[in-house]
């Protein structure tokens, strides 16, 4: 039975911690290096941004799990013993559209609005380093309160689900109406909780601008929060077209 | 170290194997027509899989000896690999895997892709936490109605089922206990459960499924031998799971008409 | 430099930054791992009181009394759903995983250090809440760790189906974000942070492992979380998405129309995938072990790499093989049994390859090697007993009964837990400074594998002879009775091999503080993790950026002065 050999210290040496080495940082992915100091903000933006698509990824499979099982149980019938046959029972419900219609409007405007905010940190960071040169002056100028606009706008949109949700229930459609009824606030719910999540995070953005933290940290949130909320635009017209049509 | 391995690893291989080969326990005798093509294909993947266990274990003993690092071993053979290797046993494993699973699906066609031929005795089991009960539907060939809202298990029998006694299709139908059946003869099973998932499940017959609540499944199979049958229940129902017992009592042709003639009687 | 610079500032101070709520990924994995090394001795616990119970039902035991068949139930259903959870999806993908992908590619952290540590507490929350379900009223659930409806749906269905069934299931949601988001970092920092010449095929396959255990789980968890909101809605909002209408306990109950079906297909969409997660990371370690102890490259890397893509990419297809018997279209299950038998092709790729590793090595059986070579043994063993169970024609034997329960087992229960000691056994010098006692090692290795052996092996007898699965006790069934020489056989097993796993935790603990000094690379493996300080400084390579210019596994290359060329080393050494 063997026993165990330290490696000598003439291994040490050629164990390649002196090799392969000081060399500029270059990443695998090939940094472009566009960042005026050197400093890795062109790559973490990219790590960030796959880092939101993974994300979208998952929320993709949790609705994607939720149409199937609406799917089925919309077509799944069940026995009924005293006529010792099978019925379906999907039900039937009376959904607020125009609420809902407005509400998509809101969602789709605050998706505007944050390309914007998107579009405006991006202008402004193209324009630090000029900005930076002693002398230079582009003038304060007014920018416009793209993030508020779209956190109010966020904000217009759960409130208007939530009037959504009562209209609901003034017709007489709640949670456990019928399977359809059910669907629709569970579909709607999972929705408006991961678009909170959204609004948190664009309130988190806001708070880094109030904690003067980097333009360049504050641009990734912002860009990454984007892509985000324009999915869950996107999302919105999804759920709302399957519970429209598909019912 | 490596010798020992090989020891170690060979004889768990051949212990393991003595209890399979020696059918020291074993899959109990068929008493159902299905449980020759069953127990066919049992035998044929066992006797594949088995040689592919041996050729592996043995193989991995063997290695793990004859390649221990030694005084005198040579060099090691510098190789990434060897990529018709790969191609011949890819293909190979692939035609056993799947050329043994198509064989299989054939008698998985014969016994589930049709329902039960015409003529075959009809039966509706039931389970629930914790009894199975049965039902025949008697002279008139139909099973009358039942509701929930008429179940009182702890009644027992007709109303364990809830057995709507309005019905005149009702009138003649039996419940029972026990699973009666005449030997050679297909069974039509219609399954059903009450409450939550329960499982038919007869070792001996050769049968099992799922009697799921919200559902009517039917299924068939025909016993070939007289004798008495354990009926043990194989899906997780709750605290009575372990004993959710019944039996099944295959009886000759003429045994079953006087036993069923019998419990129709008693209903008058 | 910059790079690692601006992914991590200073070393942290003070005990909470540096112990508690660590960023670094080397502390998160140690977190997970321990966090793990709890779960199993709180789940081979109640394994041990089930074992007991099948022999003696009417026995009173310390601490807990006598076994009700209810509280067996409840044991049983713990045991699988912690050793699934907290064991087998923690330690290797969230304790291995965390601590070794960034340092074997080159990086100096994960992705998002803050989501890592988030993920790590966030687990850790899941697993008081399924530790409480214990202690509340009704204790804890008894469904099993799959939760079939209705009896998961319903209150009443038994005990232990009030607040303990909903604490279950907002235990495993909370594992369900818990572990997207670990897969979220694993992926990004995959495919982001590798350091230059870290091509993805130059990657260790462990990386590769951990790195498709994150895709299957990306993919697969979301899918656990919407079937259990959808219960939770059912047992506590009165919907009807699993349950019909029924009696039970002689109540109507309020639902009607549900599928039982339609958790079966969401769960299984989601727990077969998880099984792969299991076993992935066992492989790879598997495979680097293997490599590292015969001297060898690994056999066929690529076949390797497609090998564990193809069973992570077949794992979404199979689903329906855990159905077979549930009322499933017979067409339906044809289709899963095929596809269910394709999946065994790379499974089989990859055991050819281990052997084709060892053949014409030389082989160094320090205990890492031991357990690796456990591994291929268990593998083959657990992994023939699937053919079997892919046939709906022999399931129609074999379903429910311990026939399965052994198959499951010599994979997840022996095979993967191997894995995962082989990992400890190997990365233990680099994690801890220190070396394990290989006396110990042995003992511990020689013990396990024949006891586990000697616990999982009869089960497929006990199967193949009827004995039904999830029963407390087999007193009311004429044919159980005759088949309990079996049971007490593995019961008495089991007593040998859990107490031999005192052996691994003593020299745990005692070479973490006492243990001979390790080197840098005392193995003489030649990844990147082997590069760097025993213990890797805060940043993993001390303020360098490695370079790779080298394959992950040169072993006993020819005109090397070491006979090994590490993964860094100069491009001017010969070989690929």
């Amino acid at each position: 039975m063997a026993t165990f050999i330290p490696s000598s210290p003439v291994a040490h040496e050629q164990l390649g911690r002196g090799g392969g080495v000081t060399e500029p940082p270059v990443r695998g992915g090939g940094d472009d290096g566009q960042g005026d100091d050197g400093s890795d903000y062109v790559g973490r933006l990219r790590r960030a941004r796959l880092g939101v698509a993974v994300a979208i990824a998952a929320v993709v499979m949790i609705f994607v799990s939720l149409t199937s099982a609406y799917i089925v149980r919309q077509g799944l019938p069940t026995f009924d013993s005293p006529s010792s046959s099978y019925v379906r029972d999907w039900g039937e419900v009376s959904l607020p559209l125009a609420l809902f219609m407005v509400n998509t409007a809101v969602l789709l405007i605050s998706s505007l609005t944050m390309e914007g905010a998107r579009r405006s940190i991006t202008r402004q960071s193209a324009l630090a380093p000029v900005r930076s040169i002693p002398g230079v002056s582009l003038g304060e100028e007014w920018r416009f309160p793209w993030l508020g606009l779209t956190v109010v706008l966020g904000i217009g949109f759960l409130a208007g689900q939530c009037l959504a949700w009562s209209e609901l229930r003034r017709r007489g459609f709640f949670i456990p109406t019928n399977p359809n009824s059910s669907f629709v606030y569970l579909f709607t719910g999972v929705h408006a909780i991961h678009l909170a999540g959204g609004v948190v995070a664009l309130l988190w953005a806001g708070l880094t601008s109030l904690l003067h933290k980097p333009l360049e940290s504050r641009r990734i949130v912002i860009d990454v929060t984007a892509w985000y909320w324009h999915f869950m635009a996107l999302l919105w017209i999804y759920v709302f077209a399957l519970l429209q049509f598909a019912r | 170290m490596g010798f020992a391995l090989l020891v170690i690893i060979w004889l768990i291989t051949f212990g393991s194997a003595y209890f399979f080969i020696a059918k020291t326990w074993w899959l109990p005798v068929g008493a159902a027509a299905a449980a020759h093509w069953i127990d066919g294909q049992f035998a044929l993947t066992y006797v594949l899989m088995g040689i592919v266990f041996f050729a592996a274990q043995l193989s991995l003993g063997y290695i793990v000896c004859k390649y221990r690092e030694r005084p005198s071993s040579g060099p090691v053979e510098y190789s990434h690999g060897n990529t018709t290797l790969e191609v011949v046993w890819t293909i190979l494993t692939a035609v056993l895997f799947v050329g043994l699973n198509l064989m299989g699906s054939s008698v998985w066609a014969s016994q589930r892709f049709d329902p039960a031929q015409p003529g075959a005795v009809p039966v509706e089991v039931t389970g629930m936490q914790f009894a199975w009960y049965f039902r025949y539907p008697g002279p008139d060939g139909k099973y009358g109605a039942t509701s929930v809202k008429l179940m009182d298990p702890s009644a027992g029998g007709e109303a364990a089922v809830g057995l709507d006694t309005s019905d005149p299709a009702a009138k003649d139908d039996v419940v029972t206990g026990t699973m009666f059946l005449p030997v050679n003869r297909e069974v039509d099973l219609s399954m059903r459960s009450v409450d939550v998932i329960h499982s038919f499940f007869v070792p001996s017959l050769r049968f099992k499924q799922d009697a799921v609540p919200g559902l009517n499944i039917h299924m068939h199979f025909t016993p070939n031998q007289i004798g008495d049958y354990e009926i043990a229940c194989a899906e997780l129902c709750g605290l009575g799971h372990y004993k959710m017992h019944g039996m099944v009592k295959v009886v000759s042709q003429e045994d079953f008409d006087k036993w069923l003639a019998a419990r129709e009687a008693e209903k008058q | 430099m910059a790079t690692t610079a601006t992914l991590h500032s200073h070393a942290p101070q003070g005990f909470i930054r540096k112990y508690i709520f660590s960023l670094d990924h080397k502390v998160i994995g140690l977190q997970y791992f321990f966090l793990a090394l709890t779960a199993v001795w709180v789940g081979m616990f109640l394994s041990l009181l089930m074992r007991i119970h099948l022999v003696w039902p009417t026995a009173s035991l310390p601490l807990v009394g006598e076994i009700r068949p209810e509280m067996y139930l409840s044991l049983l259903t713990m045991h699988g759903t912690i050793m699934v959870f907290f064991v087998l999806t923690t330690a290797p993908q969230g304790g291995f995983g965390n601590y070794f992908l960034p340092i074997q590619i080159g990086a100096p952290d994960m992705a998002f250090p803050v989501l890592n540590m988030l993920s790590f507490w966030t687990t850790f929350v899941g697993f008081v809440l399924i530790l409480a379900a214990f202690f509340v009223s009704g204790g804890a659930p008894l469904h099993g760790w799959t939760g079939y409806p209705p009896l998961s749906a319903v209150q009443s269905a038994g005990p232990g189906e009030g607040l303990g069934a909903d604490l279950w299931i907002a235990s495993i949601a909370i594992f369900c974000i818990a572990s997207l988001m670990g897969a979220l970092n694993f992926i990004t920092t995959t495919l982001d942070l590798r350091a230059k010449g870290m091509t993805l095929m130059r990657m260790p396959l462990t990386v590769w492992s951990w790195f498709i255990t994150a895709i299957l789980g990306l993919l697969a968890f979301g899918v656990l979380l919407s079937a259990g909101i959808l219960l939770l809605m059912d047992r506590n909002l009165g919907t009807s998405f699993y349950v019909p209408l029924i009696v039970v306990n002689g109540q109507i109950l309020g639902h009607k129309g549900g599928s039982p079906l339609l958790w079966q297909h969401l769960f299984w969409f989601f727990g077969h995938p998880e099984v792969y997660i299991a076993i992935l990371p066992g492989m790879g370690v598997t495979s680097q072990v293997l490599s590292t102890f015969s001297r060898k490259p690994i056999f066929g890397y690529k076949a390797m790499v497609y090998a564990m893509l193809s069973i992570g990419f077949l794992g979404f297809m199979v689903w329906g093989h855990h159905m077979f018997m549930s009322g499933m279209s017979p067409y339906s299950a044809f289709a899963f049994s095929l596809l269910t038998m394709c999946i065994g092709v790379p499974s089989a790729i990859k055991t050819f390859n281990w052997l084709g590793t060892m053949w014409k090595g030389r082989i160094r059986f320090y205990t890492p090697m031991l357990f690796a070579i456990g591994f291929v043994s268990l593998f083959v063993s657990g992994g023939l007993s699937g053919p079997f169970l892919a046939q709906p024609v022999l399931d129609i034997q074999l379903h429910d009964t311990y026939f399965v329960v052994g198959h499951f087992h010599l994979i997840m229960g022996v095979a993967a837990i191997f894995g995962i000691f082989a990992a400890t056994y190997y990365w233990f010098p680099k994690m801890f400074g220190r070396m394990m006692n290989e006396g110990l090692g042995k003992a511990h290795f020689w013990l396990t594998f024949i006891g586990t052996y000697a616990i999982f092996m009869p089960m497929h007898y006990l199967g193949m002879a009827g004995g039904t699965r999830r029963y407390s006790q087999y007193t009311e069934v004429a044919y159980l009775q005759k088949l309990m020489p079996i049971h007490s056989f593995m019961t008495y097993a089991a007593i040998i091999t859990i107490a031999s796993q005192f052996i691994f935790v003593i020299n745990l603990f005692w070479s973490m503080f006492k243990g001979p000094k390790a080197s840098d690379n005392p193995w003489e493996s030649t990844t990147l993790e082997w590069t760097t300080a025993t213990p890797p400084p805060h940043d993993n390579f001390g303020g360098r950026t490695p370079v790779v210019n080298h394959g992950p596994y040169e072993y006993g290359v020819p005109g090397t002065a070491k006979g090994f060329i590490m993964q860094n080393d100069p491009a001017s050494t010969p070989a690929h």
